[in-house]
């Protein structure tokens, strides 16, 4: 692989997409016959909310193809830089490869000109990404992310919800999306406070995740057997961190208890 | 028609040399070491915001001096081949050895081929997670490489800058004894230069996945 040098009207700047066709390969690729949805990967729900010092972003772990379950340790929730993490349901690889080439984006952004994209700016970039996956979209590879950060400079936590076309919605206290997006969603509209600790707004995203996969097949809850767990990270002003498995493990037990307690049959 | 005068391909080079060497030794000079956690990169650059070292990669680091927007070119080629690569392949894929070759080259055929050579010299620096293992490399206007261990010294005054950063160099230094260390051998006897005057950054091994860390001006005294 040489140096890629440009001539000045040819330069393609801090933008990595436009590099990227620049040197040959188009990051976002159509099918040539449209794909059904029984035999594309697809991820399923994830879940974020704010809370006072800034967003908890969660998913579950299961990935199906029509009604199998085709990975039980996918994952869907993604640092995409240090201060903003995003979180993907739809097919599973174009997702993937865009969550990929996001956070190459918004690196090589920061290399090149020397400072990092404004919040606004990386879910404008997330926008265009979704744009440009269009086409392979209305061909059933559609992609629905979330996107939440830190924004160091109104020094709040954010939340961006899209759809297929590239529209971007910000939302001021919670967001879904994903199969089991409607059970989770109505879990967290009940409970939502503002607020809200991160770890009460950890223990309400996890509820929201037991009761989708509780009522959606395709949404993975806690697997006690093989030890997965749905995927948790905060992201306040000291920047992203994931809660590990065994602090998920214990809100899912206890979740789990109570629930039992309530509904086993006599 | 007018015929060009013949000039002997030794006084052509010879005068390209001069060139370049001259447009460096123009500007201010800087120093790279190995220190305790990787590689210390110290230059003399009353700028705040024009840097001469920046990042390329997870481990691997970039600095020029010279000609600024020459090298600053060079970097943004580096930037760009790098995240490519790391992009096609993998991001272990990405190596400083390939990087350098690939300055070299451009660095070369820029020298023989083009109007006028690029007024630089550069530095693609690069750690592992073992200490030791540090890799320099130095490129010079004609595209001359050359691999350093402990420490490097680019710009015009370098042979008397690296006598006195041998003096003090030893496996190991802590960052502000880097720091110190830089300070006074950039400066020389008869000068000395603030915080203000250097521009410094560092390959930092226990800092994760992207290792080079910038450190502003103000933040230099609590090294």
């Amino acid at each position: 692989m040489s140096l890629p040098q440009f001539p000045s009207m040819a330069d393609p700047g801090s933008d990595f997409s436009a590099l990227l066709r620049k040197s040959g390969t188009e990051p976002f690729p159509v099918p040539a016959a449209p794909q059904s949805p029984d035999t594309i990967t697809h991820g399923t729900t994830c879940v974020a909310v704010r809370y006072v010092d800034g967003v908890v972003m969660a998913g579950d772990r299961r990935a199906t193809a029509g009604n199998l379950i085709s990975h039980r340790s996918i994952e869907k929730v993604f640092p995409a830089d240090r201060h903003s993490a995003v979180a993907i349901a739809g097919a599973a690889g174009p997702a993937v490869e865009m969550v990929r080439l996001f956070q190459l984006q918004l690196e090589h952004y920061e290399k090149v000109e020397g400072s990092p994209l404004s919040l606004e700016g990386k879910a404008n970039q997330l926008g265009q990404m979704l744009r440009s996956n269009l086409p392979a979209a209305m061909s059933g590879l559609a992609v629905v992310p979330i996107f939440a950060g830190y924004d160091l400079a109104r020094e709040t936590g954010r939340l961006f919800e899209y759809d297929i076309t590239g529209g971007r919605y910000e939302e001021s206290d919670y967001a879904a999306t994903g199969s089991g997006s409607l059970h989770a969603e109505t879990v967290i509209k009940v409970g939502y406070r503002r607020d809200m600790t991160a770890d009460a707004a950890a223990d309400l995203l996890a509820e929201s995740l037991f009761q989708a996969a509780d009522a959606d097949s395709a949404t993975g809850g806690a697997d006690t057997l093989r030890g997965i767990y749905p995927i948790m990270v905060t992201i306040g002003a000291d920047g992203f961190s994931r809660l590990d498995d065994d602090d998920v493990a214990g809100r899912f037990a206890e979740i789990a208890k109570r629930f039992s307690d309530n509904h086993r049959e006599a | 028609m007018s015929m060009p005068f013949y000039v002997a391909p030794e006084q052509m080079m010879k005068d390209r040399a001069d060139y370049a060497r001259k447009g460096i030794a123009r500007g201010r000079s800087l120093v790279a070491m190995a220190y305790e956690h990787g590689i210390f990169i110290c230059a003399e650059n009353p700028s705040a915001t024009l840097h001469k070292v920046s990042e390329i990669y997870d481990r691997i680091a970039f600095a020029g001096v010279g000609k600024y927007n020459e090298f600053d070119q060079l970097r943004i080629a580096g930037v760009r081949h790098a995240d490519l690569k790391g992009f096609t392949y993998s991001r272990e894929d990405v190596e400083a050895r390939s990087l350098a070759n690939n300055y070299a080259q451009m660095l070369g055929q820029t020298f023989t081929h083009e109007m006028k050579p690029m007024e630089v010299e550069i530095l693609v620096a690069e750690i592992t997670d073992t200490p030791g293992e540090e890799q320099l490399f130095h490129i010079l206007y004609d595209g001359t490489v050359m691999d350093e261990r402990s420490f490097v010294v680019l710009g015009g005054d370098a042979e008397s800058i690296r006598q006195r950063v041998v003096a003090g160099f030893s496996d190991g230094l802590s960052a502000s004894a880097a720091l110190e260390l830089a300070r006074t051998a950039l400066a020389g006897e008869e000068r000395t230069l603030e915080n203000a005057d250097l521009e410094v950054a560092m390959l930092d091994r226990t800092k994760g996945r992207r290792t080079f860390v910038r450190i502003p001006d103000g933040d230099l005294s609590g090294l």
